[in-house]
């Protein structure tokens, strides 16, 4: 004998008849004002200063996702997974360990890594690419178009930090909450720029700003020398454009962003990368063109050890270094502020 | 030498430097720029390939001065020129499609940023096809992913955020992995071009001196690549990233970006290790496993989902399941089956994304299946490309998804094991089925009149949809009608690889 159902619309049976006959949609409620009341509330207690990135529907999935991990079956399998997972990682770890005991031996004259290619990357790199430092002349020579692609690796990922973290004045309204702040105090000369908490800030650090007017000089130096240097001695394009951009850097934390933009403002940064991007790739464009059809470059190699010697490596290398320095404080910039 | 030869060099280093050159043009000449640079990609592709045919042989291009085990080389065969065609042409289509979305849902000081990262992926996926050196290949799946994991978030959304986060937590794992794999291989043998590094294989293999090493570094491999392209136990990055992204971005990235991967591991087992040595390793029978394990379990995720567009974005979980257990079979008809089925997957998941944004207005909320009933005849290509996607999808004949299974079927047959024949068939008839109970239903339901008007939302079919959609139509009906010659192509471009 069945039971009869007093709630019989809100049976899966009728609601599943009422599919197939093609009923209307359940309309799901226009919640819009909600969210937006929600994110306005949320946005003045400042406890999310990030509030224009957190679209509205994204409230309520927050909300049903903490609902959702707090019941009890989800903590209980979130512990076995914890367990599972630091199981899975020693295991793994373990596997790769007990493989480096079957690998040759590091350096040994019999090791496979000990062949002709390394022979004659060694033996004969002077000569053919007229480099002293065999590192430089295997990835811009012999390897060039790879050190290309990692070049191009930089770039795409300032873009895409980009991306996740530009805000151009304005947009966000803890930083207008902060300008209006610094233009009651009356402090004119920050209150076009202020955009991160004045408490971390230590452009006023007269220590800081000493020993930085010392070093900043001799870093730059010092990065331009390894940029020139990277065919004689160790370094090239990407240790002097990392040292480059940590000099800029310091500058930066000395000085503030005022004045770093009295040299280096979003402009200059643009013809910078792009301008050593193009002309990069067209080097490489040229070099690889030739050297796969055979033509001679007329780029001379000049003599070895001479600091014009190597053909197109000195430029090549002069290029990354200004793509990485750019890269670095591209990247520095976009977490400190947002912009440049 | 001939000099349609260097056109693949020049294909990759036009993509790679209108990267650059568009950060600083305005969003419309960015766009400009990168439609430019895709189409001209695209016919330079032709070329090659109508060159490679003519000659029959595949031709090694030094990349530089050097010969070689010294230099960086690329390679191009049949195989890989109709693919890198196919891609380019693929990448258009999403993109026209995608055309209106695009402008809607970036912000305007980051759509040139958006043609950047499309510009450095379309550089990234020639140079994985292209390429003849395995480290050329980790360097250039970089590029990929990063470019990737732009696209995901560009729509800004906290969504995006999220899915993006995922996507590159897992995708740097993926590439940790092939990192470690390389460098194994790299010290077992001594050389990172693809085709000396093969030969001191062979010579690993017979002499039974660093077969562990091997071993590892070959698993670490394939479960990069699977990682990467979301192989049934490591996909739960994909329905966020694919579900929630501006049209454009879904499309290119189910039909694209994960298939360039694929590409590097067809090199890898063909011409990296060689197919005996991976049969005798056994791990062709674990990517057979969890292919057909993704086959079902995504497709049983999919029908759970409220919301068609990650509903689409889990049977890409199965699709790629497909793939994978073509590769698992480890024979020369299974493999060309799993490159068919690249293909067919490529030209109907982009349709169907392109479709849905169509259905709904490019707005996830209106994504979910009740909201999109009777949305067909709002917009009636959008509605058109769903059913003809969906039904690619189910394989009926007549479009690719059908031509796809029936040569799974035929591998399946020629079999040698029993077992293996009977559990494949089963996967394939049952994954079918899954396919059909929501790929059937929800193309009925977007047919299925509205009878109160006023729960409708409007959107309208541009122009660009137009053509995206007819354009795609026709790619499944070539694929689904006129597979022969693809196929001999696909064959004599794995014969030489």
């Amino acid at each position: 004998m069945s039971r009869i159902r007093k709630d019989y619309e809100k049976s899966r049976r009728a609601r599943f008849l009422s599919f197939v006959r093609g009923d209307d949609p359940v309309v799901t409620p226009d919640r819009t004002e909600e969210w937006k009341r929600k994110v306005e509330e949320r946005a003045e207690s400042d406890r999310l200063e990030n509030a224009s990135y957190l679209e509205l529907p994204d409230i309520d999935l927050q909300a049903r996702e903490r609902e959702r991990i707090n019941t009890k079956g989800v903590r209980v399998f979130r512990r076995i997974y914890y367990v599972l997972a630091l199981v899975m990682c020693f295991l793994i770890a373990g596997m790769l360990i007990l493989n480096i005991a079957y690998m040759p031996e590091f350096g040994s004259a019999t090791a496979p890594t000990d062949n002709e290619v390394a022979e004659r990357y060694l033996e004969k790199g002077g000569e053919e690419t007229g480099v002293v430092n065999a590192v430089t002349g295997m990835i811009l020579q012999y390897r060039a178009f790879d050190t290309f692609g990692e070049t191009n690796v930089l770039f795409i990922g300032a873009c895409t930090v980009i991306i996740l973290l530009l805000h151009r004045e304005g947009e966000n309204a803890a930083n207008r909450r902060r300008k209006k702040e610094a233009e009651e105090a009356g402090d004119t000369a920050e209150s076009d720029r202020v955009t991160f908490s004045p408490e971390y800030d230590r452009r006023g650090d007269i220590i800081l700003q000493k020993i930085a007017s010392l070093v900043v000089p001799m870093i730059f130096l010092f990065g331009l020398y390894i940029l020139l240097n990277g065919h004689l001695s160790p370094g090239g394009g990407f240790s002097g454009g990392a040292v480059l951009g940590a000099g800029l850097i310091l500058y930066n934390q000395a000085f503030g962003f005022r004045r770093t933009e009295r040299f280096f403002d979003e402009k200059i940064y643009d013809v910078l990368k792009v301008g050593s991007l193009c002309l990069y790739a067209m080097i490489i464009g040229y070099y690889l063109f030739t050297g796969a059809n055979g033509i001679a470059s007329i780029v001379p190699l000049g003599r070895l050890g001479d600091i014009l010697s190597s053909g197109l490596i000195l430029p090549i290398n002069l290029l990354v270094g200004v793509e990485v320095a750019c890269t670095m404080y591209a990247f520095y910039a976009l977490f400190r502020k947002g912009s440049f | 030498m001939d000099w349609i030869r260097n056109l693949p060099l020049i294909a990759i280093l036009l993509s790679m430097v209108s990267g650059p050159v568009s950060s600083v043009l305005s969003g419309r000449a960015a766009r400009r720029v990168s439609f430019f640079v895709v189409v001209t990609s695209g016919i330079l592709s032709i070329l090659v390939f109508w060159y490679v045919l003519r000659t029959g042989e595949p031709f090694t291009y030094k990349m530089g001065a050097f010969p070689a085990p010294f230099g960086n080389e690329i390679r191009v065969g049949v195989l890989e020129a109709m693919t890198a065609t196919f891609f380019c042409f693929i990448m258009l289509l999403s993109l026209i499609g995608g055309y209106h979305f695009t402008a809607a849902d970036i912000a305007e000081d980051r759509e040139n940023l958006f043609y950047i990262l499309i510009n450095l992926l379309l550089a990234s996926l020639l140079a994985l096809i292209y390429t003849n050196d395995l480290f050329t290949g980790y360097v250039f799946i970089e590029i990929n992913t990063i470019s990737a994991c732009g696209l995901i978030m560009i729509r800004g959304w906290g969504r995006n955020l999220l899915a993006a986060v995922k996507y590159m937590i897992m995708s740097l794992l993926g590439s940790g992995l092939l990192l470690i794999a390389i460098s194994i291989l790299y010290g077992i043998t001594g050389h990172l071009l693809m085709e000396p590094m093969h030969e001191s294989i062979v010579d690993i293999v017979r002499e039974g001196t660093y077969t562990e090493p091997l071993t590892v570094a070959v698993g670490l491999f394939c479960v990069g690549i699977a990682i990467k392209s979301a192989l049934f136990p490591f996909h739960s990055w994909l329905p966020d990233a694919y579900g929630y992204s501006t049209c454009a971005s879904s499309a290119i990235l189910s039909s694209l970006v994960s298939k360039g991967y694929i590409f590097l591991l067809i090199k890898f087992f063909y011409r990296v290790i060689g197919t005996d040595i991976i049969r005798s390793i056994q791990v062709d029978d674990v990517l057979f496993v969890f292919g057909i394990a993704g086959m079902l379990i995504g497709s049983m995720s999919a029908i759970q989902q409220p919301d068609v567009g990650r509903m689409i974005a889990f049977s890409s979980v199965a699709q790629i399941g497909y793939i994978y257990m073509g590769f698992g079979i480890n024979t020369e008809a299974g493999v060309i089956a799993s490159i068919f089925h690249i293909l067919a997957h490529a030209a109907g998941k982009s349709l169907l994304f392109v479709s849905l944004n169509g259905l709904s207005g490019g707005n996830w909320e209106n994504m979910n299946y009740r909201k999109l009933r009777g949305a067909a005849y709002r917009n009636r290509i959008a509605g058109v490309g769903f059913a003809v996607g969906s039904l690619s999808m189910v394989g009926i004949p007549l479009l690719a998804g059908f031509t796809s299974k029936v040569y799974f079927a035929q591998a399946a047959f020629a079999l040698p094991s029993r077992s293996k024949m009977l559990v494949m068939l089963v996967a394939l008839a049952v994954s079918t089925i899954l396919n059909a109970m929501y790929f059937i239903g929800q193309t009925i339901n977007i047919y299925t009149p509205l009878q109160r008007k006023d729960t409708a939302f409007s959107v309208k079919a541009g122009k660009a949809m137009w053509v995206a959609v007819v354009s795609f139509i026709v790619i499944n009906l070539l694929l689904g009608i006129g597979s022969e010659p693809i196929f001999s192509w696909i064959q004599t471009g794995l014969s030489r690889f």
